[in-house]
């Protein structure tokens, strides 16, 4: 498919959203447009282009835009077909899809809510929630270098960027061991992995520049 | 491309569940047979809590064995699945449009006219308007087209059925016709060419039955209706 093609992505630099999207269009190498949005002053563009939700990631392609991070995966995946993200087999698709929607709906409200409580005491239970439900993430781990088996795929992407590279700076900053070593050694072992995988490498925020917004915005909830 | 080999195909769900009744829509509508497991979810059963341990909730479509949750999910597995009559278009563009609309539907619309329920006066009739609000972007999606999937029903009319025969079936229990056919008639033109299809027809809960279990349910919980 040599024809020109225009590939455009909305994002933020310290969004979990907008990085996996960026490790997508890395993995199938495919040419980009990055434009920075700034959370406190939305673009024209941005809000000409999402409306609705007024968020990032927005992926533009020859002029259509695509929202929703889950969505433009999948958009990414049906229309580069090289380097796959999503496995074949509708099963395990079906699988990768289920546990994709764990992380960004149930583990990233209660782990992020467990960062915004000024109470020690309900950080650590929203903290235990968090964990019972990272281990549903680890037993799919078993046996596996990625959740995508030997590469990394869709699954990689979502609670990669969501989870080592997001929520855990977060708890650092704060001071908070929630995903512990010993509890935790296929997720560990996961992450170690990630770490040397190139596309993720370039494609999540600086370590100390994420745990400094981290530490920011847990501030500005809790003062909310 | 239909196979013919033989399927196990088992739906645990809910007469009254909107996300259990789309299951059920979509196979039907493929022609694949099924086999239903009515579930009460205030006793869940060891099949349920061994079938969907994450969740504990329907619906869950047990295919040879296999176990699949969350409706959307679900869906996407049937259409990966049963390629015949699809669902989802074929375009990738297109079917992103369909998969955002559905999210909508399910994260958007759906939170917020739970937030209606229990309430009265002013937090009420805000909630009312919040939800009003969300409607008028499927009310704008509507014009021009017979379904939200175009010219014939999709992905997106299948999950938006929880708008039309759920939404739409708890005036009473709120206190107020939440969708007014002055405001939308879009969404009006739509429930009539929605009713008019037999599948859906006949895989959607009774009205009346339906009307009465929701009055029950809310009167149990000893929710005021205004």
């Amino acid at each position: 498919m040599a024809e020109k093609e225009e590939v455009k992505l909305l994002g933020i630099w310290a969004s979990p959203f907008s990085r996996r999207i960026e490790m997508a269009l890395k993995l199938k190498g495919i040419p980009y447009d990055y434009v920075e949005e700034s959370l406190e002053n939305k673009s024209p563009l941005l809000l000409a282009l999402n409306p609705i939700h007024k968020k990032v990631p927005v992926l533009v392609h020859n002029g259509k835009p695509i929202l929703e991070s889950h969505v433009v995966l999948e958009y990414i995946d049906e229309t580069w077909k090289h380097n796959p993200i999503l496995p074949q087999d509708p099963f395990d698709r079906s699988k990768i899809r289920f546990f994709a929607k764990l992380v960004d709906e149930q583990i990233m409200n209660v782990g992020f809510t467990s960062m915004a409580k000024a109470e020690q005491k309900e950080r650590e239970v929203l903290a235990e929630q968090t964990r019972e439900l990272i281990s549903y993430l680890e037993k799919e781990l078993v046996g596996k270098d990625f959740f995508g088996g030997k590469s990394v795929g869709f699954l990689d992407l979502v609670a990669g960027s969501m989870i080592p590279f997001c929520m855990e700076r977060g708890w650092e900053g704060m001071g908070l061991e929630v995903i512990k070593d010993d509890k935790f050694p296929e997720y560990k072992r996961w992450v170690k992995n990630l770490e040397k995988v190139e596309i993720v490498k370039d494609c999540i925020p600086p370590r100390e520049k994420h745990i400094e917004h981290m530490n920011y915005m847990v501030k500005r909830i809790r003062s909310s | 491309m239909a196979e013919s080999r033989s399927e196990e195909v088992k739906l645990l769900g809910m007469w009254v569940s909107p996300f259990s009744r789309r299951i059920e829509i979509a196979l039907t509508l493929k022609g694949v047979p099924y086999e239903f497991s009515e579930q009460d979810i205030t006793n869940k059963s060891s099949l349920l809590l061994q079938l969907n341990p994450v969740h504990k909730m329907i619906p869950v479509l047990v295919h040879n064995g296999k176990p699949i949750s969350e409706s959307l999910v679900i869906l996407e597995y049937i259409d990966d699945t049963w390629p015949n009559n699809p669902i989802l278009p074929q375009d990738p563009y297109d079917r992103a449009m369909a998969r955002f609309w559905a999210k909508f539907v399910d994260q958007q619309i759906y939170v917020a006219a739970m937030k209606m329920v229990g309430k009265i006066g002013e937090e009420r009739d805000a909630a009312v308007e919040a939800t009003r609000d969300l409607l008028k972007l499927l009310e704008k999606e509507l014009v021009g087209k017979d379904f939200l999937g175009g010219t014939s029903l999709g992905f997106v009319d299948i999950v938006a059925t929880l708008v039309a025969f759920w939404l739409m079936r708890t005036d009473e229990i709120i206190g107020v016709k939440i969708v007014p056919v002055e405001m939308f008639p879009e969404i009006h033109r739509w429930v009539k060419n929605l009713l008019q299809n037999d599948v859906v027809k006949n895989c959607i809960p009774p009205e009346d039955e339906h009307l009465k279990y929701i009055k029950a349910r809310m009167d149990s919980l000893k929710i005021k209706s205004v």
